[in-house]
């Protein structure tokens, strides 16, 4: 599935990277959320505090939202809201997990 | 197994609650909130606890946010269980939210603080779900903690120190499995022991800045690793299923095909119990007319009373089948996917994912989708929603349209005998409701109701299998809620409309229909719904729908029955002489688009604060359903000759 708004997939990235750019089972460590207070707290409320792993899991069929494994559970997000959480790759394991 | 049912060790209870001082007696019964996140299992746990004695109304007037039930206890005291709305913290951002926040505060005025705290979290997700342990906590109330799915964690490999979470915590802590049934005894422990107590020691473990979620997220870590909690493995099931059903293809084509097996089925399977209950209404109908003495009440009682409730009880099958599904769907954790499914879509028309939940369970009923609106944070996005709600084909209608199609369509097979053609006319009318009150949402939020795209934000549960217990206490409650509508509602306008069509008599003896009261008033509406296609039967039948759709069916009924035409020939052969092909499409398009449900219109206004939005749902749901019909009539008789 390539999505449209793919930054340049250069070796360094000058742009961020956010949740919505990771292929899925490419795990990552969360940064920080650059959103409304109260969502941001809800999102932190269900897991995505920075610092914490996050897996990209998931679609929904037609390019609706994505379900995400964190925390020991799985939330789904709009495109547009996990555009807004910002990420590092996780140093550690760069493997992708599928499944 | 991980022995729970062995209380001694696993539970960590209160060492003796009779040394504590008796708890002064109230006025009032003991009030035990039950507590926790969304799908911990809040109200798995409550008809465990609660049994048959829950009490669930969904009429205007009855408090309706919050079930209440008196639990089953050995002793004699009486204990009342409130079942609140999941909550992720004590920090309010829905509606739904707010009322547990309110309840536990003691800030409502309709509602009594709760004595004492039951908290049931997923053991399976401890590290997460701890985290609201400290703002629970922190009010200060006796509080049992039930780590839930204990079957669940013990299968997929999963610890936990019982005793010395207990012990932080310095309240009593269960392993339980609500849905099996295991570790009950604890809770009843605690709920004999809590009209003892008054106060609860504060945690051993010091309680974190309640503001601070990161903080509060170490806290439960630390509280886990204190416990030795072992998370258990990854519900493997749930990722091979998801794989299925959120498939870039398959998903949505088995969203349709479950969709569509829901209307076959409630159509097919319901038929012999429905010609069943037909049966048994109409010859106990002949069986009393034979045994009681002729005078005016027993026409009252035959023609008035049981031609018009049992008309419409035959129907309660039909129902429930509709609510068997809906129940499993909602059980087996597929409507999360279904709403996940939904989200673009409804994106597109100015909604949201979340409110797919809602407008599914306004299929059920439109009372408790108002209701269920309260899960939207976003305002406008809500009561967009709720304008809409009740143009979702609820089961009231059910009774409207079967009574029709059944008297309208041949039972022909269509796309190669996958589906009959009475299952897809009724299929179309599910669709032209969802299409017409996507498109009226639409248009609502992108004028009077405009506002910022919201955030999407929904937890999946894993499936699970849903219990036979759960289902057929929804099953009850539901068939509860029909009956009692039938014993009140419909038998109140069955006994009015008996004696509006018995009255004025003419020379001593009852009038013929046409001359009654009823028949008047029937025949002043005719002229604004004749060019519908509908006489002035039909137009009676209007007029006491606007209390509930189905009870046009049972004012037929009645109308029938006092003409004599009934019980011989039934109710479907009776409604041919008064509608013509193209006047049944039109009567059921007029009731798939019109606001006929004084309940709805309640709950409306109370969710809303004011008459401002029920009035403009009102008129705008008649207008739309006066022109569809107007239009429905033309075409028809346009396209049938």
């Amino acid at each position: 599935m390539a999505s449209r708004k793919r930054t340049s997939k250069g070796a360094s990235h000058p742009t961020p990277l956010t949740l919505a750019d990771l292929p899925t089972g490419q795990r990552c460590i969360l940064d920080r959320l650059d959103l409304p207070e109260d969502t941001a707290r809800r999102l932190m409320e269900l897991g995505f505090l920075p610092g914490n792993e996050i897996v990209p899991g998931r679609r929904a069929p037609g390019g609706g939202p994505r379900v995400f494994r964190v925390d020991g559970s799985e939330v789904a997000l709009r495109r547009e809201t996990a555009s807004r959480l910002y990420i590092r790759r996780d140093p550690e394991s760069d493997l992708v997990v599928l499944s | 197994m991980n022995g729970c049912h062995s209380p001694g060790p696993k539970t960590g209870l209160l060492p003796n609650p009779s040394i504590l001082p008796p708890r002064p007696v109230n006025d009032r019964p003991i009030i035990v909130a039950i507590v926790g996140p969304p799908n911990s299992g809040k109200s798995t746990l409550f008809n465990r606890l609660t049994g048959l004695r829950q009490k669930v109304a969904n009429f205007p007037g009855v408090t309706v946010e919050h079930r209440m039930g008196k639990a089953k206890l050995k002793s004699h005291h009486e204990v009342f269980l409130v079942d609140l709305p999941g909550i992720y913290s004590l920090h309010p951002r829905a509606e739904d939210e707010q009322v547990t926040h309110d309840v536990l505060k003691g800030e409502r005025g309709d509602f009594p603080k709760p004595d004492s705290v039951i908290l049931i979290l997923d053991a399976t997700n401890l590290g997460r779900n701890l985290v609201l342990a400290a703002p629970v906590l922190s009010l200060g109330m006796p509080t049992l903690i039930l780590l839930n799915m204990a079957d669940d964690l013990a299968v997929r490999g999963g610890k936990v120190d019982v005793a010395a979470l207990s012990n932080e915590l310095n309240c009593p802590v269960a392993l339980i499995s609500a849905s099996k049934g295991m570790g009950i005894d604890s809770i009843q422990q605690f709920l004999e022991g809590t009209a003892a107590r008054l106060n609860a020691p504060p945690p051993k473990i010091e309680l974190p800045v309640l503001q601070d979620v990161p903080k509060c997220r170490q806290w439960a870590h630390k509280l886990g690793v204190r416990a030795s909690y072992k998370a258990p493995a990854p519900p493997l099931w749930t990722r091979r299923l998801d794989a299925v059903f959120l498939h870039p293809v398959a998903g949505p084509l088995i969203f349709a095909a479950v969709v569509i097996a829901v209307f076959q089925s409630i159509f097919s399977w319901a038929k012999p119990l429905m010609d069943g209950m037909q049966d048994l209404v109409s010859t106990s109908g002949v069986w009393m007319s034979h045994v009681l003495p002729d005078s005016p009440w027993r026409s009252l009682l035959i023609d008035g009373v049981w031609s018009g409730v049992g008309s419409v009880v035959v129907f309660l099958p039909q129902i429930l089948l509709l609510f068997l599904f809906i129940g499993i769907l909602e059980d087996s954790g597929y409507l999360a996917r279904a709403a996940l499914i939904a989200d673009r879509t409804m994106a597109r028309f100015g909604l949201q994912g979340k409110s797919f939940i809602p407008l599914l369970s306004a299929y059920a009923c439109a009372v408790p989708a108002v209701m269920a609106t309260r899960v939207i944070e976003n305002k406008r996005d809500r009561i967009a929603t709720i304008m809409i709600a009740p143009l979702m084909t609820c089961s009231a209608r059910l009774p409207v349209y079967t009574l029709l199609i059944a008297a309208f369509v041949p039972n022909l097979p269509i796309l190669g005998g996958f589906l009959s053609l009475p299952a897809a006319t009724m299929l179309s009318l599910y669709v032209l409701g969802f299409v017409t009150a996507i498109l009226i949402a639409r248009l609502l939020k992108s004028t009077i109701l405009k506002s910022k795209s919201s955030s999407f934000v929904l937890e999946m549960p894993p499936y699970r299998w849903p219990t036979l217990r759960s289902l057929s206490l929804r099953l009850i409650d539901r068939a509860k809620v029909f009956l009692h509508r039938a014993g009140t509602v419909i038998l109140l306008v069955a006994i009015v409309l008996w004696v509006l069509a018995h009255l004025p008599l003419e020379h001593g003896q009852t009038p013929p229909i046409e001359h009654s009261f009823a028949g008047t008033v029937g025949k002043a509406i005719e002229p604004a719904i004749k060019p519908l296609g509908f006489n002035w039967k039909i137009g009676i039948g209007l007029i006491t729908s606007l209390a509930a759709r189905e009870v046009i069916v049972g004012t037929l009924g009645t109308i029938y029955g006092i003409e004599g035409k009934e019980p011989s020939t039934g109710l479907q052969a009776a409604v041919h002489q008064d509608l013509s092909t193209a006047g049944a499409v039109a009567l059921l398009i007029f009731f798939a688009f019109a606001m006929q449900c004084f309940s709805t219109l309640a709950v409306v206004k109370r969710e809303t604060g004011g008459w401002r939005w029920p009035v403009f749902q009102f008129s705008y749901m008649l207008a739309l359903a006066y022109s569809g019909s107007w239009l429905a009539f033309h075409l028809a008789n346009y396209f049938l000759h």
